[in-house]
């Protein structure tokens, strides 16, 4: 098991507070927790999660499966996501996502996460980020980035990226 | 002559110096309406939403204060509310202004419409991509709470409310209000059959619980405001209050737009508010409330019944720009007003292209319940992706009518419909395009064998 944060568990306390009825109700809020903590969800993420809600760890599993902000797997420190759906589309998402391909020089299937080799970045077409009227948008982590119509705004997200 | 926005709701979005502190909500009046709210009778409160005639603005427009009515006389058990700031239908970008810039218009919007319906613990499921916004609403929560404007003894009444909120993870089927409560317990978010699930009678944890989009209950606070006769004046009847309207694609001035209901047309919103087509092109089709709604070409002519003021109806003849932007019209134009997204599309773009591009996004977002659902979605996505990659067969268009005409129906929740609308309508629309692409059978093994 992996060294838990005194302020990781309460949070996790905290979580699971807001839900009186119903401990079940805490699962994503812990999966979130878990995955912002450590990065991606392990096993041991899952298990230590059903523990904790009183659950089987399939309960959890098929949660990690089926939203698809979970991983199970590391991302890289820079998690970009390139807004692909329509709007955005229109407004020029796939140039977006070629000009990250090219600037980061990664390879890879647009449909799934594209990792970097040294582990700083991974890219990733997702599906709607609600923000249409300044499309293309993208965003670094929690960070969100609107009209990312240009190299040098490209270039310029990724300088603050350390 | 532009039609003037009439703003209630972005009343301070975007205002210099108004910033989501308590502080700067309460200079402008903030909780004062959820004060007077407080001291009248809950069944004063649903008559008032009742009598403004507001139709949730989630996409459904359904109506609000018969959603509450719903909740049976008889309940004993808790009842939830639960705000849908899930906000995931491509096309659509409102609630995020509301969330991101005025939180405690949502919060003092939730305290009067879980007051009136006898609410002790409210949620706000938020959607995961909105990690920022999450934070600023437990931020306005937790100011809310030290004013006393929830938490315990409310404002030293005997109500006592808490709001949490809940971060959704990606999932756009967490939309739908079924598959949001089976996501709230800690499930995956598969839709509910209804009957009998209708959450107004068995929601969260089998009790009643009303769902009510950001921008609904925004409204509750406004039609307490100025009373529901005044709010239903609003608007046009039947289609009452204001409305945020979000234009994306190919304007030159794309953005949030708040308008009396049915007050403009979308021609006038494309070319007066939103500056007209980009780059000096030419209209080609709108898709005008969310990527599910069916999409409409530039030069069709639409049969629109009209009431007139003797009572009588007459059928006109009208163009695109001509139909008002109500919940009414659109649907007589074979659309939907839904989320308030408005796609436009100019002349350059290739119709099968976006269809692909919407299909992929439907293919991804089934949540696998129902077989025709999780199935034809996949291949309309299958087949629209070779048609755009030079890989069709002949036979491809029928094959994608049929598979799309095989799900709407046949599914435990809309999700069906939304997806299946998109194919019917564009190839309705605009055959010659689909059928340009399946003219000519080119043998492109590797999309032949991947589909």
């Amino acid at each position: 098991m992996p060294q838990f944060r005194p302020e990781f568990l309460a949070k996790v306390d905290e979580a699971i507070a807001h839900y009186p009825a119903f401990k079940r109700s805490a699962s994503l809020p812990l999966l979130h927790l878990w995955q912002e903590e450590f990065g991606y969800i392990s096993n041991e993420g899952i298990h230590w999660i059903a523990e904790k809600l009183g659950l089987q760890p399939i309960q959890i599993l098929e949660l990690v499966t089926f939203y698809p902000m979970f991983r199970q797997k590391p991302f890289g420190k820079y998690h970009i996501k390139v807004c692909r759906t329509l709007s955005c589309a229109l407004g020029g998402s796939s140039e977006l996502h070629e000009r990250f391909k090219k600037t980061l020089r990664v390879e890879g299937d647009p449909h799934g996460p594209i990792h970097s080799p040294d582990g700083k970045y991974t890219l990733e077409f997702v599906e709607c980020l609600a923000s249409c009227g300044t499309a293309p948008v993208c965003m670094i982590n929690d960070d969100f980035h609107e009209k990312v119509d240009s190299q040098e705004k490209i270039n310029a997200l990724l300088a603050k990226c350390n | 002559m532009a039609v003037e926005e009439k703003r209630l709701i972005f009343k301070h979005i975007d205002q210099p110096g108004y910033t989501i502190d308590i502080d700067c909500y309460l200079r402008n009046g903030g909780y004062e309406i959820a004060k007077k709210a407080l001291t009248l009778k809950q069944a004063d409160i649903i008559n008032e939403v009742k009598a403004s005639g507001l139709r949730g603005r989630g996409g459904a427009g359904f109506g609000c204060g018969l959603k509450w009515s719903f909740i049976p006389p008889t309940n004993t058990k808790p009842v939830y509310l639960i705000c849908n700031a899930d906000e995931s239908e491509p096309g659509t970008f409102k609630d995020r202004q509301i969330i991101y810039k005025d939180p405690h218009q949502l919060l003092e919007g939730m305290l009067i419409s879980c007051y009136a319906n006898r609410v002790s613990l409210a949620y706000i499921y938020i959607r995961g991509e909105f990690p920022d916004g999450a934070k600023i609403l437990e931020r306005a929560i937790e100011e809310a709470k030290k004013h006393n404007f929830l938490g315990k003894n409310i404002l030293g009444s005997d109500y006592s409310l808490e709001i949490y909120v809940h971060r959704g993870a990606g999932a756009y089927i967490c939309g739908e209000e079924t598959g949001l409560i089976e996501s709230l317990e800690g499930k995956r978010a598969y839709p509910r059959i209804k009957p009998p699930y209708f959450p107004a009678v068995l929601g969260l944890y089998q009790c009643p619980t009303i769902v009510n989009n950001v921008e609904t209950l925004c409204h509750v606070k406004h039609i307490m405001a100025i009373g529901g006769a005044e709010y239903a004046k609003l608007g046009t009847p039947n289609n009452t209050g204001t409305r945020i309207l979000c234009v994306s694609g190919d304007v030159n001035k794309p953005g949030y737009y708040e308008f009396e209901v049915g007050k403009i047309t979308l021609g006038e919103l494309i070319y007066d508010v939103c500056a007209g087509i980009r780059n000096g092109n030419q209209l080609k089709a709108i898709i005008p409330g969310g990527s599910s709604a069916k999409v409409l070409r530039a030069d069709e002519t639409f049969k629109i019944k009209q009431k007139q003021a003797d009572g009588s109806m007459i059928e006109k003849s009208i163009t695109i720009n001509d139909i008002p932007m109500d919940f009414d019209t659109m649907a007589a134009a074979g659309s939907m007003a839904g989320s308030g997204g408005v796609i436009v599309m100019d002349h350059t773009r290739d119709m099968v292209e976006a269809l692909a591009n919407i299909n992929e996004f439907y293919a991804h977002e089934s949540c696998g319940q129902c077989t025709p659902c999780r199935e034809g979605s996949l291949w309309m996505k299958k087949i629209t992706t070779r048609m755009t990659h030079g890989g069709a067969r002949k036979e491809d268009l029928g094959l994608l009518k049929n598979v799309a005409d095989n799900i709407a129906g046949r599914t435990i929740c809309a999700f069906g419909e939304a997806c299946s609308w998109p194919t019917q309508s564009f190839i309705a629309k605009f055959p010659e395009e689909f059928e340009n692409k399946t003219k000519t059978e080119t043998l492109s093994e590797p999309i032949r064998t991947a589909a």
